[in-house]
């Protein structure tokens, strides 16, 4: 009969008035300043850098080869190369950024710069809260504010952290058997030559250690 | 005590009209009830806004405004210092004057609806010997205001806004009428305060509302479906169409003038609701015998708020019709219907007391519903499109 749709519909939306009074779960909306839904683990807003131990500085990752600042689509970083060098996690000594900083007004998220850095010293936040009163400064960010620890990101992105961490113990014990292999070959050499000259003496696995942090050709 | 209570607002008057020297008094009245009518009903507005931002999130299981004040209560001051501070831009190609003037005229005729709707026992405003005929001319004046705002704009959102409305509101002005004519034959009278008076005794513990009756509840059905109509409320909304036609006859209205169109709407909403509750559900008068103690205007504006919940209640539930759908509904359902029931009033009225009338009325009404129900309403079962040429 005419008119019967109208009142289903009627009743459903009755229904649906008062039990949003009565059963929390019918609401769906989580109030955001003082509710928050989880952030997803795949979630990127803007890079942050990545830095070992407890000094952010001393323990950037970045080697500030500007492949990153490069490949910016909207040339939002802007690096400055240091003099001096410090060692990095093989303990190899590398350049490291005097200046790093992303104007967060103009990146436009797009994990490029994630993509192409080799040292894994660049990464997404999830940080999305960054407004700020003051569109130029407040929206520059500084080195200092960029860094942030290796367990941040474990935090942030456990899966990506993990597989990162894993790449680079393996670089980093690569790297140390060749210079294992290199002091060994060294001292193997040294011991032949010195064998050649004053009888042989067995190598000491000791004295492989001091090179350990030697560069590699 | 009650009766001073219920007599509070006219007792109020008198006594301030009471300071005044006697040749003022009468004019002075009138500009305090007016000023009165014109605060009272926008912070209705503000009340009905909220009421319906709140209400249509709860069926649509979302919150709602809660953020400003306490439960969000304060969102309508915050809507209103919004629109009056925004800037108020008319179209370069806009007739500027009657652009000005639509939501003015919209605004002004609106409220005049309210200088002959008796409020409570003693409290109208002018007691007109034809206020009906008077409120369905200020009613009709809107679809001037909305046919002004539509052409001055020079949109064709704006322009198709306004044909729309016109032809909505024009076919669904018939009805409304003729189902408040049916009132008319049985009270003998234009009067709103009369037709109140008619309804305000009691059998037994109940009143003796029109709506009671086969032919009063036929009228208030049509009344109800007619004025969702007149007030352009979904599931009449076309004329605004925010889907398809951005907003309308609004659409180039920016600011306080964009408020006054908003407000003019939610104000005629109150009008004609308000006209409802006088017509056919008693007015001021108590719903039973023994509430008769609590002031007759409390009644009034409980009815008419009764009546903003259930066009929101609608608007939360109901599509928008389409223009076919809209038309075809007036002028083969509503308008046959009303026609009906004009003859079963006057059947009514010459067939005398008794429980006959009441079985050939309500037969009549029913049997008429249902049978157009299922001819003229049917729902028409469209094959796949085929076509002749552009295959």
């Amino acid at each position: 009969m005419l008119g019967e749709g109208i009142l289903k519909g009627l009743a459903e939306t009755a229904r649906n008035f008062a039990g949003s009074y009565v059963s929390k779960d019918r609401l769906t909306t989580v109030q955001y300043p003082e509710e928050r839904a989880p952030v997803f683990e795949a979630a990127r807003v803007f890079p942050f850098l990545v830095y070992d131990g407890p000094d952010w500085e001393a323990g950037l990752r970045c080697v500030a080869c500007q492949i990153c600042e490069k490949e910016c689509p909207p040339k939002c970083i802007y690096i400055e190369k240091s003099k001096d060098k410090k060692p990095d996690y093989v303990g190899k000594p590398q350049i490291y950024p005097a200046k790093f900083d992303i104007d967060i007004s103009v990146c436009m998220s797009c994990q490029i710069c994630v993509e192409v850095c080799p040292f894994e010293a660049i990464k997404m936040d999830t940080e999305f809260e960054l407004s700020t009163d003051d569109r130029f400064g407040g929206l520059l960010q500084d080195r200092k504010q960029l860094a942030k620890s290796n367990e941040y990101y474990h935090k942030i992105h456990p899966t990506e952290a993990s597989e990162v961490d894993a790449r680079l113990a393996e670089e980093k014990a690569k790297a140390e058997a060749k210079a294992k292999a290199a002091a060994d070959a060294a001292s193997a050499k040294a011991a032949a030559s010195s064998a050649a000259a004053a009888g042989a003496t067995p190598a000491n696995p000791a004295a492989a250690k001091p090179n350990e942090g030697e560069p590699k050709a | 005590m009650i009766d001073r209570l219920d007599q509070i607002f006219v007792l109020l008057l008198h006594w301030i009209l009471g300071y005044l020297p006697g040749g003022w008094q009468a004019a002075a009245g009138v500009v305090l009830s007016a000023a009165c009518i014109v605060c009272l009903y926008p912070a209705l507005f503000a009340l009905a806004v909220l009421m319906e931002r709140k209400g249509l999130g709860r069926m649509q299981n979302r919150y709602g405004p809660n953020r400003v004040g306490p439960f969000g209560i304060l969102q309508p001051v915050a809507d209103g210092i919004k629109s009056l501070t925004k800037e108020d831009i008319v179209p370069l190609n806009a007739d500027a004057v009657v652009h000005f003037m639509a939501p003015v005229v919209l605004v002004v005729a609106v409220f005049m609806m309210f200088a002959v709707m008796p409020m409570g026992r003693n409290m109208v405003l002018v007691n007109l010997d034809a206020s009906l005929l008077f409120f369905f001319a200020m009613g009709a004046t809107t679809e001037l205001s909305v046919f002004m705002a539509g052409w001055s704009s020079r949109n064709k959102y704006s322009l198709l806004g306004a044909m729309r409305a016109v032809a909505q509101t024009i076919s669904y002005e018939v009805p409304l009428l003729l189902s408040g004519v049916v009132i008319v034959m049985m009270t003998g009278s234009l009067s709103l305060v009369q037709i109140v008076e008619a309804q305000k005794h009691f059998t037994g513990i109940f009143p003796q509302w029109f709506v009671f009756t086969p032919w009063g509840l036929a009228g208030f059905v049509i009344f109800a479906i007619a004025s969702t109509a007149e007030t352009n409320r979904s599931p009449f909304d076309l004329p605004e169409g925010e889907s398809e036609l951005v907003a309308g006859y609004f659409t180039e209205y920016s600011g306080f003038k964009f408020a006054l169109f908003f407000l003019g709407e939610y104000v005629e909403m109150f009008a004609v609701a308000g006209l409802g509750t006088t017509l056919f559900l008693g007015g001021w008068s108590a719903p039973f015998s023994f509430l008769s103690w609590v002031p007759s205007w409390i009644w009034f504006f409980g009815k008419v708020e009764i009546w903003i919940c259930v066009f929101i209640w609608l608007r939360g539930t109901l599509p928008r019709l389409r223009q076919d759908q809209l038309m075809n509904f007036a002028w083969k359902f509503v308008l046959p219907m009303c026609l009906l029931n004009l003859f079963v009033a006057a059947l009514w009225r010459f067939m005398g007391e008794g429980w006959l009338r009441w079985v050939v009325c309500s037969a009549l009404l029913a049997l008429a519903y249902v049978v157009m129900g299922n001819v003229e309403m049917r729902r028409k079962h469209f094959g796949p499109r085929t076509y002749r040429y552009a295959e």
